[in-house]
């Protein structure tokens, strides 16, 4: 099976840590998050259940059809409330109860002052592309 | 089995095949196909004559790809099935492939994936793990490109503005799935150089030399980027340092400057620097205004000249020079950052460092603008 783990820049439950945004930690509890998620994923890829991973900046914007012969219509910069994606990572596991349990490794990673950051990380099971060949 | 000597044949294999009548889109493939059955047998079963067996081999795709054209199209075979006889004449196939693949009626994205399979000899998987899409994606890319250029004469000599572009984009791909760019595109500029004389070749090899001599000292521990002024310099490598030097002084001398030559000087300059406090950044600036006008007064390149006033005349002279340049530019505020910082105004730094994190383009540029803003912040 495979899951989309789903990091937000905002947005989700009410976070449970407060922190400073990471370019005021020290240089050490930066290098030492960026390992983190650095090893994570290598550990995923020894495992065999690394799928992909991407980063998303923050910049973008809504786009929307306007009508045949009419340019789309963008919104954007995104407003400050909105629900915003940073990036996922996409495992293929044996099951929900590994995939939470991933995630939960990797919201542990290490932040300011060394403790987890202890984000909300989404978790969502991607749909099978093809149906059982028995059916 | 050698497979750069074996990626060497295929635009000459091109060649052969168009010469004997087979259209280049076509002859393109089947020379792909017979490159990948080349990679498959030869480990196990090396040839005697590793060219012919190519051409051999990709002559019988040619031709059965035209039968099962013909038979689709319920016409008889056009073509030869046996090859003419007698050697084939010696032309410069090679340098029009590379003109044909870089023509301008191409998006950049396609030339390059066309020129990296028709010239390089990579297969269409390696050219797709490059970069980072579907091989399906990337197969569409290249036939798509050889339809938009259907039709060009291979006899004529095209842009080599375009052709170097297309090199230097390569290049700039550095290292990524199993194919190194870098070293690739530093393998073709090399061949082009060797098969033209126009001293802006010669200037585009030199500034891939001197870039990829400083490669092992680019990233610290964890991936994590070192930049220029914190390279461990003993990780350069001096091979690859001294004949970009010698190369770009060859061509200097002829006096036909161009903006690769100007930007190897510069490059030059950094890598003659045992320290870098030794840097000559007076003469850096010199290049850079003998650059400007070269680059049809590139944003960027003021950029980077501002950056280098700011070492050469102190960081207000920098800041200065920087006012002058759009701030939209990619990289404004992490130039800006370095500036300020070596004016003493850290706090302002700092906030800079964290604008340009969130502008970065790439996670490694991102990461390292971060830990910039945290540095400057925790003295």
């Amino acid at each position: 099976m495979k899951y989309l783990l789903l990091k937000h820049y905002r947005g989700g439950p009410t976070p449970v840590e407060d922190y400073p945004p990471m370019d005021q930690w020290a240089p050490d509890e930066v290098d030492a998050h960026i390992q983190y998620m650095r090893d994570f994923a290598n550990k995923l890829q020894q495992s065999g259940e690394f799928v992909d991973e991407r980063a998303l900046t923050a910049e973008g914007a809504f786009v929307r059809h306007d009508g045949e012969g009419r340019p789309p219509v963008t919104d954007g910069p995104f407003a400050e409330t909105k629900d915003l994606i940073a990036g996922w990572m996409i495992i293929d596991v044996a099951s929900w109860d590994r995939a939470v349990e991933l995630a939960g490794e990797l919201s542990a990673a290490p932040g300011h002052r060394g403790r987890p950051v202890r984000e909300w990380l989404e978790v969502r099971p991607l749909f099978s592309e093809s149906f059982n060949a028995t059916e | 089995m050698n497979e750069s000597l074996l990626r060497e044949l295929v635009p000459a294999v091109i060649g052969v095949l168009v010469r004997r009548g087979a259209d280049f889109a076509s002859a393109e493939d089947a020379v792909q196909e017979a490159l990948i059955r080349a990679l498959r047998v030869w480990p196990d079963d090396p040839p005697r004559d590793p060219k012919a067996w190519l051409v051999a081999a990709a002559w019988h795709k040619f031709v059965d790809a035209a039968r099962a054209e013909a038979s689709r199209r319920g016409r008889e075979v056009a073509v030869q099935v046996e090859p003419p006889a007698g050697p084939a004449p010696e032309t410069d196939d090679t340098l029009r492939l590379y003109f044909l693949c870089a023509h301008p009626a191409l998006a950049p994205a396609s030339a390059v994936a066309l020129t990296l399979r028709a010239v390089g000899g990579l297969t269409t998987r390696q050219i797709a793990s490059a970069y980072l899409v579907p091989e399906a994606t990337m197969a569409q890319r290249i036939s798509r490109a050889k339809r938009r250029i259907d039709g060009e004469p291979l006899d004529r000599p095209g842009d080599l503005a375009t052709v170097l572009r297309v090199l230097y984009l390569v290049f700039n791909e550095g290292y990524s799935g199993d194919v190194d760019l870098a070293a690739e595109a530093i393998r073709l500029t090399r061949q082009l150089a060797a098969l033209t004389d126009a001293p802006e070749v010669a200037g585009l090899l030199a500034l891939m030399l001197l870039h990829h001599a400083r490669r092992a000292s680019r990233t610290g521990p964890g991936g994590r980027l070192v930049p220029l002024g914190s390279q461990d310099r003993t990780l350069w490598d001096t091979a690859l340092i001294a004949e970009g030097v010698a190369i770009l002084q060859a061509a200097l001398a002829r006096d036909q400057l161009g903006q690769y030559q100007a930007q190897a000087a510069i490059a030059a300059l950094h890598a003659d620097a045992r320290t870098p406090e030794s840097t000559d950044w007076v003469q850096i600036v010199e290049w850079y205004d003998e650059l400007l006008p070269l680059s049809g007064d590139s944003p960027v390149v003021r950029l980077n000249r501002a950056v280098a006033v700011g070492e050469a005349d102190g960081p207000r002279a920098g800041l200065a020079a920087l006012s002058h340049v759009d701030p939209d530019v990619p990289r404004h505020a992490a130039a800006a950052a370095y500036l300020h910082e070596r004016a003493g105004d850290a706090e302002r730094a700092a906030e800079l460092y964290a604008a340009a994190a969130r502008l970065a383009t790439s996670v490694p540029e991102r990461d390292h603008l971060t830990r910039e803003a945290a540095r400057v912040r925790h003295p």
